[in-house]
């Protein structure tokens, strides 16, 4: 007894072929390619008793012709690899079509065993199966499965192992047999195909034969002997002659007449139709009148759960990477400019966090998608869409990759498998990126709010879908009509009953997807990210062009002159050190606290030295003003701090009544500390307005200032510099330049880098400062510019090495890169040159 | 008559297909094979065409519909 052996799973499409796959091997799979083609190569491995058993997923095919890439790369494998057994995954309520590549496999030569899925569908169905007889119809053991509830797994491969272990017949009588004239010509083949030893061991010189009278170019290809051709040549037109019908044909009708008069004697069907739900939702749904309408109804519900569903679970993870980024910058003392720190807290952590907030939008997309395809509803729309696409110059099975390019252009790309010609294949790769993919949101989520007001936030979004997918039409028949000219592939989809998809199926193929998402995060963005913060930190400026120490000083020394002036308003001797000397305090203490993290005693302790200071100053003459002073300063603050807050949570809108209501509140809650304290409340207003606002401000342009000049120096920051004079006629300037450059490695790095450029520090989506900046430095026409810039240009590097591996070649990928970047530019020149001659959001 | 010319909810016979080997073994293999019932199940303007054969279902491009000859 063998104690490894090797299986392939070969089976029609939509058999139910990869959920048992994935049900056998788990997580051990391994998915390359096959070499020389595009084709998929999943391999996975499964222990079953002391027996390792390797499993091989053949792709998926209707037949043994040499037709498709898929059907030669199986045959190939078959016949190069000689798997121990071959198991042949069969809709057992689609019975008939589904055994003629059984009855393939069988005059190929392998063990086989049959295992008849969906066998749940089948039995609601009322098909009964004489399952002994079958079984000895087809020469092969039947095991009933269902797919996608992981039953039958056991006995399947309980049935492998009896199979591989047993005693091999020798040459058993042919299953199909092509009635007397066409045996004949087929037994004159073989006995010249035997001198050929070499092929006639390899694959059975039966089926070398009956293949040569097929017409098969592979088989062709392969034999060496010119007279075999010939008379495999002759016997066709004797034949086709004799039959009246191509020949081709004629076989395949003996092959399905044998399947019919076998599954006569042992099908039994209570129930006549199959279709019968599915026809009337069918009716509905792909009704000319209704088809189109449904599809788009059900395409906006898709969109919008995965937008307000995904919400939450967004600022979960969100506030969890701040954590993590909070956690580990804490290993460090405050404020510590250690480059290790700098690079986890803001290279990777906020770099990878950027990309894996958007893991529940697009994991939710992914699912939706997956409801559709399980249900059945996926072939439907793509026949809907065929027309339409036709038009484009694109095949109806394009939309679904399609569709998947709204979450990730990765897993898009490789879902363009499906489109059997190259044609129809490379264009739909090169305008995928087209479909505003999810690492875009936070650029558009950062800029729409900064400037355009409330009502226009979401027809805005929307405009940029919509300019992105008219823009891949465009692309697209232009492509069409010049590189990739030429018919498209004629459309042939085969529609599957509509089911209930399984919960387990459906996260089975939703985490197909959202995975490939997850690895581009953990591996290129990985190290862009620290590769930007490379080039965004370094090198680190020593010498500045102002002194900002000095600068800072002297600010500090006004601020406090500024201070003693009060004195004589609150009816103080002029030389009076009492505010001066509080607000001092309060200085010292704020410098403390910089270097303490929150929780340390050095914290707490600066806050009590302060407080001592000032009860000090309070005790002394005229102390009393003093306290004054603060108890008023204090609660005009509040009064003005509760009403910013209040806006910026409810992101209330300036101009509204509630934005009314609550400066009423404060303006109120002013007016009675005022009546409170008549004397000392304008002395406050003036030192909060004319001493401390100032003094603050001018501090953070300070700040602003020495980080501009550290991040013009270093390696991004002189790259954006240069590239000025390119970005200018798009009415970009050098900081948008360098943000640019990060996106062009992943886009999630574009708002991260916006931070970065305007110093304010961690920077996401949602940063107000962030977005104040912005829409202090940049009109609403440079805005848009920025996002169709953005959405237009090359797409991330992750998309392009897809690219690379699914088409075979860097041609199409630089293509893409290049051709989708000067597309890019020129339109946004346009747009920008334009808007500013017409004076729009200038 | 050609698959195009058939009205929907009729039921025909596939006769031949008018096409190269290629189109020939792939619908064969989908079951289209002289002799085999088809019914068509929705046949409007400019589309696809959805037919029936045996127990599947499927949808094939006007192009290719037109090329199947039936009785």
């Amino acid at each position: 007894m063998k104690s490894k052996i090797v299986v392939a799973l070969a089976g029609n499409p939509n058999s139910g072929k990869t959920t048992i796959f994935n049900s056998l091997t788990g997580s051990r799979q391994h998915v390359g390619n096959y070499p020389g083609v595009t084709v998929e190569r999943k391999e996975g491995t499964v222990k079953h008793g002391d027996i390792e058993i390797e499993i091989v997923d053949l792709p998926g095919i209707y037949s043994l012709t040499a037709y498709s890439v898929e059907e030669v790369v199986a045959r190939n494998f078959l016949v190069e690899e000689k798997p121990d057994i071959v198991v042949d995954i069969v809709d057992s309520s689609n019975l008939e079509r589904n055994l003629y590549l059984a009855v393939q496999l069988k005059e190929l030569g392998v063990p086989l065993v049959l295992a008849f899925n969906m066998s749940d569908m089948a039995r609601a169905l009322g098909y009964e199966y004489d399952l002994p007889k079958l079984s000895g119809f087809f020469e092969a053991p039947i095991v009933q499965t269902v797919g996608h509830r992981g039953q039958g797994m056991k006995e399947l491969l309980d049935a492998v192992v009896a199979t591989a272990s047993a005693e091999r017949a020798g040459c058993a009588k042919p299953l199909v047999e092509y009635g007397k004239d066409i045996e004949r010509e087929i037994t004159g083949i073989v006995s010249l195909v035997g001198k050929d030893a070499a092929m006639s061991e390899k694959y059975g010189a039966r089926w070398l034969a009956i293949k040569l009278l097929e017409g098969d170019r592979d088989v062709q290809g392969r034999i060496r002997d010119p007279e075999i051709i010939e008379r495999a040549a002759k016997s066709v037109s004797r034949l086709e002659g004799i039959l009246h019908e191509r020949l081709e044909a004629a076989m395949a009708g003996y092959r399905y007449g044998y399947i019919s008069g076998a599954c006569q004697e042992s099908v039994r069907s209570t129930i006549e139709i199959r279709h019968h739900w599915s026809d009337r939702i069918d009716s509905v749904v792909t009704n000319r009148v209704m088809g189109l309408p449904i599809f788009l109804g059900l395409m906006y519900l898709v969109f919008q759960l995965t937008f307000t569903l995904g919400e939450p679970p967004m600022e979960w993870i969100e506030a969890a990477f701040g954590a993590l980024g909070g956690t580990v910058a804490g290993f460090w003392p405050k404020g510590s400019e250690s480059a290790l720190k700098s690079l986890l807290v803001d290279g990777v952590i906020g770099g990878v966090g950027g990309v894996i907030v958007f893991l529940p939008n697009i994991l939710l997309l992914f699912l939706a998608i997956a409801i559709l395809e399980d249900s059945g509803y996926m072939a439907r729309a793509a026949f809907i869409m065929d027309r339409l696409m036709h038009k484009i110059g694109l095949h109806g099975k394009s939309f679904i990759p399609m569709l998947v390019g709204f979450g990730c252009s990765v897993p898009a790309i490789m879902a363009t498998r499906t489109l059997e010609s190259r044609r129809d294949r490379l264009t739909t790769m090169l305008v995928i990126p087209l479909m505003s993919c999810g690492a875009r949101l936070p650029i558009y989520a950062l800029i729409i709010p900064a400037f355009f007001p409330q009502a226009w936030q979401a027809p805005m979004l929307w405009a940029i879908y919509l300019i992105g997918i008219l823009l891949a039409v465009v692309l697209a028949k232009l492509l069409r009509s010049t590189l990739f000219r030429g018919e498209s592939a004629a459309f042939v989809m085969e529609l599957p009953p509509y089911r209930m998809p399984t919960v387990r199926g459906l996260l089975i193929h939703m985490w197909e997807r959202g995975w490939l998402y997850l690895k581009k995060a953990g591996t290129i963005i990985l190290c862009i990210a620290i590769l930007m913060w490379a080039l965004t930190s370094y090198p680190k400026k020593a010498v500045f062009d102002r002194d900002y120490e000095s600068e800072a000083d002297r600010i500090e020394v006004a601020y406090l002159a500024g201070v003693k002036d009060l004195n004589g308003k609150l009816e103080l001797p002029g030389e009076s050190g009492l505010l001066v000397g509080a607000i001092r305090a309060e200085l010292a203490m704020a410098a403390k606290q910089e270097k303490h993290y929150e929780g340390e005693p050095g914290f707490a302790e600066a806050e009590r030295e302060k407080d001592a200071a000032i009860a000090a100053l309070a005790r002394s003459e005229d102390g009393d003003v003093l306290t004054e002073f603060l108890e008023l300063r204090d609660g005009i603050r509040k009064a003005r701090d509760d009403f910013s807050q209040a806006v910026e949570k409810d992101g209330v809108a300036e101009g509204s009544p509630e934005y009314a209501g609550l400066a009423q509140a404060r303006d109120n809650a002013l007016k009675r500390i005022e009546a409170a304290h008549p004397d000392v409340y304008a002395p406050v207003l003036r030192f909060l307005d004319e001493a401390e606002t100032p003094f603050r401000e001018k501090l953070v342009e300070l700040e602003r200032s020495r980080k501009a000049e550290e991040l013009s120096y270093s390696i991004a920051g002189r790259i954006g510099k240069a590239l000025e004079p390119v970005l200018e006629p798009m009415g970009f300037d050098w900081r948008i330049g360098t943000a640019l450059i990060g996106a062009f490695a992943a886009k999630e790095v574009f708002v991260v880098q916006m931070g970065i450029v305007f110093s304010v520090g961690e920077a996401d989506e949602q940063s107000e400062s962030l977005r104040k900046e912005l829409s202090s430095h940049y009109s609403p026409l440079v805005a848009f510019c920025i996002m169709l810039f953005c959405l237009v240009s090359a797409p991330c590097m992750a998309t392009i090495a897809i690219t690379r591996q699914e088409s075979g070649s860097w041609k199409w990928a630089l293509l893409q890169l290049g051709g989708l970047t000067v597309t890019a530019y020129i339109l946004t020149v346009l747009v920008f040159q334009a808007g500013r001659l017409a004076g729009i959001g200038v | 008559m050609s698959l195009t010319d058939v009205k929907t909810g009729k039921r025909v016979r596939f006769v031949a297909v008018d096409g190269g080997h290629a189109l020939q073994g792939r619908l064969a293999a989908l079951g289209l094979v002289p002799g085999a019932e088809i019914q068509v199940f929705q046949n409007e303007g400019r589309g696809p065409v959805i037919l029936s054969v045996g127990c599947s279902r499927m949808a094939l491009g006007r192009g290719m519909a037109d090329k199947i000859l039936v009785i």
